[in-house]
């Protein structure tokens, strides 16, 4: 322990992150790394839309938030650093901007990840925004799921009232709505990873 | 499989900072609920050299427009190291920042003080086989923010890498070594005061350009594999 190097401390993204981290998507002149367009068009599996917004304490939607989701394909496997090296190929990896959208929304357009390694389909969620210090990770876990939910793990960890505030709610076929909550009686669950 | 190393609490700030306002409604008050590593954790974006354009590492040529940004050119580097100190390799690091006036690109900055026609502020470069990244940019401004009366952000890089996995994922900012604002600043001094100067990069002599550009030296250090294995 003690031959280890200190970890360079995390500081906050700021609310002027769009022009650098996603460009693109608030129409600026610069390309970006990705979207909230996961899934390719040839991508097999279920194509879902996962969206939302994310409220502070005060119940007000945030607008310099920035999202990034990390995700197994259809089979539940991870991308691995071969996939990368296609730029056509499917990375699994989303990155979305609150401030490009009226509602302050966040918008995924993907595929429904298989399960993996015992686990119910999920999203792998990173927050991060103006007012956090160190950004947070999360799980979108889905609706109707109930069963893999039932047996997932990680959800097991999470007290059972709490359950709720991992899993995206079924709007239509193929829309999933998710809203983070920061603060108050239904805070979301964020993880220690 | 091995998880990766945890965060360290001791260097890092906390989610709820009474000075630094924001924090207040944004941070959450629950406890975080830990939990293992598995490949959604320790896997990850594996965006390597193919994935950064000709002059997206040079800040002072990738906003041009019709001339040269104003300000002072200035070389960043550094080497991005696991906590064991093995280099990370062929990773990506991002970097944005305001002009030398203290002013950003993006629409909602509305301090007033120049824009300048050719100069950006965002890049990005991909680590070599030692870890080592470099930049080349304009010295950004001090500006104000309204976190408090007179507040003022010290002159800083805001940087954000990806690591080997989901879980070493950082996003931070790196600040200039001398600047009188950054005891004042309350961003920097959410983090415990012996880790502050791991945020301030070391004026480097050895590595500046004669006649061109000062450098500035920021190491970079992320959570990794863990020796050890994984916990239950």
């Amino acid at each position: 322990m003690s031959n280890r190097l200190r970890q360079t401390p995390s500081q906050t993204l700021g609310p002027f992150f769009a022009y650098g981290l996603t460009a693109r998507q608030y129409g600026y002149d610069f390309d970006q790394l990705a979207d909230g367009r996961i899934a390719r068009d040839d991508t097999p599996g279920l194509r879902v839309r996962v969206a939302g917004q994310i409220f502070d304490g005060a119940g007000s939607p945030i607008e310099d938030a920035m999202v990034e989701v990390w995700q197994a394909d259809a089979d539940g496997h991870y991308p691995d650093a071969a996939a990368f090296d296609d730029h056509n190929a499917f990375h699994g990896f989303g990155r979305c901007g609150t401030g490009a959208d009226p509602a302050c929304r966040f918008v995924f357009d993907t595929i429904k990840p298989g399960g993996h390694d015992g686990q119910a389909p999920h999203l792998n969620v990173i927050l991060t925004m103006r007012g956090l210090l160190l950004h947070l990770f999360t799980r979108i876990y889905f609706a109707d799921e109930a069963a893999a939910n039932e047996a997932d793990p990680v959800l097991a960890l999470v007290p059972q009232a709490r359950r709720d505030t991992l899993i995206a709610r079924l709007v239509e076929p193929g829309l999933y709505r998710f809203d983070i909550r920061m603060q108050g009686d239904d805070e979301t669950v964020f993880f220690d990873v | 499989m091995s998880g990766f190393s945890r965060l360290q609490r001791d260097v890092q700030p906390g989610l709820i900072d009474p000075g630094y306002k924001s924090t207040s409604l944004r941070g959450p008050k629950s406890p975080l609920i830990r939990i293992p590593h598995r490949l959604g954790e320790t896997g990850g974006p594996r965006f390597g050299a193919g994935w950064v354009g000709a002059q997206d590492a040079d800040l002072t040529r990738n906003g041009r427009c019709n001339g040269e940004p104003l300000g002072e050119r200035i070389i960043v580097t550094g080497r991005v190291l696991d906590e064991y100190g093995r280099p990370v390799r062929d990773r990506m690091v991002e970097v944005w920042q305001a002009n030398a006036a203290g002013r950003y690109v993006h629409k909602s900055d509305q301090h007033d003080a120049p824009l300048d026609p050719n100069f950006r502020g965002s890049g990005r470069c991909v680590t070599d086989g030692e870890g080592r990244y470099r930049f080349l940019t304009i010295k950004p401004g001090a500006y104000p923010w309204r976190n408090h009366p007179n507040a003022w952000r010290p002159n800083h890089i805001h940087f954000s890498l990806f690591g080997q996995g989901f879980a070493s994922r950082l996003v931070t900012q790196m600040y200039f070594p001398g600047d009188p604002l950054l005891q004042l600043d309350p961003i920097h001094n959410s983090v415990p005061v012996d880790a502050r100067e791991l945020l301030i990069a070391r004026f480097d002599i050895e590595a500046t350009e004669p006649e061109w550009a000062l450098a500035y030296q920021f190491d970079i250090v992320l959570r990794g594999p863990d020796a050890t294995p994984m916990e239950a």
